[in-house]
């Protein structure tokens, strides 16, 4: 197999020797002293030097609750909130009054369900019909999804009697655009935009066409595409979209919703309580305008910064230059563990529309043990169904191993990573031969 | 962690596979992981003094959740149902221990090859599952009702 199509991208490309000693956690060992290869980073990535000390900084010299008292240290503190606001906004295309802080993307995308639920049952405004979900309606998303941008959907049919409907994901990893039609009752349709475990890139612009010519809304969960390559949610077209900052080199605890403007302005909150409001009286209260209507009490503010300091660093490296690296990686990965002989691909072989993600199932040796083998080896992959169960059942798999790449990845790491895949099948016995070894079932 | 013992287990599981009859079956999974096992037990005697006279299963999992339910076959068939209690519990004891716990191999045989495992907290309930799945089988074949040898089995 060799690797085809890898987009024409002129950027130059990454230093990545000088990208590692911005990580400090890179130059530590594991287990008995091996070098630490990290190949999980779509799990959470580690942190550059310049993102811990930005939250250091502000803690040290700025930390107040931001969105109130008049104090200096609340100026400053609010000024350094809304720097980031807006610097995260820059990043992916969007206004900072579209950009809302959530704990993670799996906040950022309940708050939209829960939102969608509270605009279906009760007193509900004109400007908030458009967001009701009702019996009989349907929620449209994939097989393929994160079971944050699943269970959620899953949640708001139960709560409205609409019906759950999703597009199937075609033996070759990519999605079955033929598997579901919309209708005029399709209310939302969720989707990734890259997949946690295949690698695959959804087709956005073809998905947003869809959904539109029906009156559907659109969410994005961009956890797996805003680290990764150049990414313009208002180009895209999508209604909504979440991801995380601990996967894009910024802190945990602090992710992002992105709503369409005219969208969040009309949507009910989700969370109520303080900073959110614009008058509260005893019979009832009005809420303040998007972003702050939905960020209700004191919010995560070193996180925030820090996070402002991860989309400065990725910037920096150049967002083209990054996918380029990253796509690089994946490439090798592919080919090298192609030679490996019992190593199926769960996902594209090939690399259009695909990202850094490679996941894979070594025969009759169990994905644990896999990991088990390159975790001595120093090799950290994540083993399991990496929140994504269903697609895992679609492919008749249990548990996968999968390596993840971020911008410090170099080809040598991805050399150990075969490399430990060849030793865990010599480990196990079935390094000869074409891997069968009795009638064990075998994830 | 992959004791040679672990590995031959693996390679060659006791009691492995499904049978009849049975009193009671359990379906454990790890929803970590997505491993599962199905275990069935067969008890002989009165509830009081109940020895466990057979148990098979299938597993969809890990070498160590493999070996692990193949030792157990091996430490609880014809031992009575309390003792085998008491085996479940030292081995539970030694897998949740973060390696700080001495095994007794009088009381684990084979079972002390998965010291290494309560190095890894992770592999832990991997360990566990059958240990877990014969629990709740048992539990499920008392609460069937009284307990008699040489009858059908039943699903509870």
């Amino acid at each position: 197999m060799t690797s085809l199509a890898a987009p024409a991208l002129h950027a130059a490309p990454l230093d990545t020797a000088a990208i590692r000693a911005d990580f400090p956690i890179l130059s530590r060992t594991v287990r008995d002293g091996r070098p630490l290869v990290y190949l999980d980073s779509g799990a959470t990535s580690q942190r550059p030097r310049q993102v811990l000390d930005a939250e250091r900084a502000f803690l040290e010299q700025h930390n107040a609750a931001v969105h109130r008292g008049a104090h200096q240290l609340a100026e400053e503190a609010t000024d350094a909130y809304e720097s980031a606001r807006a610097r995260i906004a820059a990043f992916v295309g969007a206004d900072p009054n579209e950009v809302v802080f959530t704990k993670n993307a799996t906040e950022g995308i309940n708050l939209v369900a829960y939102a969608f639920g509270n605009a279906s049952v009760g007193k509900v405004t004109e400007a908030e019909r458009r967001f009701a979900v009702a019996p009989g309606d349907e929620i449209v998303v994939t097989e393929l999804e994160h079971h944050a941008n699943l269970v959620p959907w899953q949640e708001l049919c139960r709560r409205t009697g609409a019906v759950l409907r999703w597009y199937g994901v075609t033996p070759d990893g990519r999605l079955d655009l033929d598997s579901v039609e919309l209708s005029e009752r399709t209310k939302v349709v969720a989707f990734a935009h890259q997949s946690n475990v295949l690698g695959t890139v959804l087709p956005v612009v073809e998905l947003v066409a869809r959904a539109r010519a029906v009156g559907a809304l659109t969410v994005l969960d961009a956890c797996q595409s805003v680290p990764h390559q150049p990414v313009n949610l208002t180009a895209l077209g999508v209604d909504f979209a979440a991801f995380s900052g601990h996967k894009m080199l910024g802190p945990s605890g602090v992710g992002v919703l992105w709503g369409r403007g005219e969208l969040l302005a009309a949507m009910p909150p989700f969370l109520t309580g303080g900073s959110m409001i614009e008058l509260v009286r005893m019979e009832g209260s009005t809420y303040a305008p998007p972003p702050q209507r939905f960020e209700a009490g004191v919010p995560m503010t070193s996180q925030a910064v820090g996070l402002g300091a991860a989309v400065d660093y990725l910037s920096g490296l150049g967002m083209e230059a990054v996918f380029a690296h990253e796509l690089a990686l994946t490439g090798a990965a592919l080919d090298g563990l192609a030679e490996v002989p019992g190593v199926r691909i769960v996902g594209p072989r090939d690399l259009t529309h695909r990202g850094g993600a490679v996941s894979f199932v070594v025969d009759e040796v169990h994905a644990h043990d896999v990991g088990q083998v390159l975790d001595d080896r120093g090799v950290a992959v994540r083993v399991g169904h990496h929140c994504a169960w269903p697609l895992h059942r679609r492919f008749g798999v249990a548990a996968t191993v999968r390596a993840t790449f971020a911008v410090y990845n170099t080809p040598d790491e991805v050399a150990a990573l075969v490399d430990g895949v060849r030793a865990a099948r010599e480990f196990f016995g079935v390094s000869s031969g074409d891997g069968s070894r009795g009638t064990r079932r075998g994830g | 962690m992959y004791q040679e013992i672990i590995l031959d287990h693996y390679r060659s599981p006791h009691r492995a596979g499904l049978r009849e009859p049975f009193d009671a079956e359990s379906f454990q999974i790890n929803p970590t992981c997505g491993d599962e096992i199905t275990l069935r037990v067969k008890l002989d005697g009165s509830t009081g003094t109940a020895t466990v006279a057979d148990v098979s299963y299938e597993t969809l999992g890990c070498s160590i959740s493999q070996a692990s339910a193949s030792v157990l076959t091996d430490l609880v068939v014809g031992r009575s149902v309390g003792d085998s209690l008491k085996v479940l519990a030292a081995f539970q004891e030694m897998a949740q221990g973060r390696g700080q716990v001495e095994p007794d191999e009088d009381v684990l045989g084979d079972g002390v090859a998965f010291a290494g495992v309560a190095r890894y907290p992770a592999r832990v309930k991997c360990a566990l599952l059958g240990w877990m799945a014969f629990k709740d089988a048992v539990a499920r074949g008392f609460a069937a009702g009284p307990v008699a040898g040489g009858t059908e089995g039943e699903q509870s």
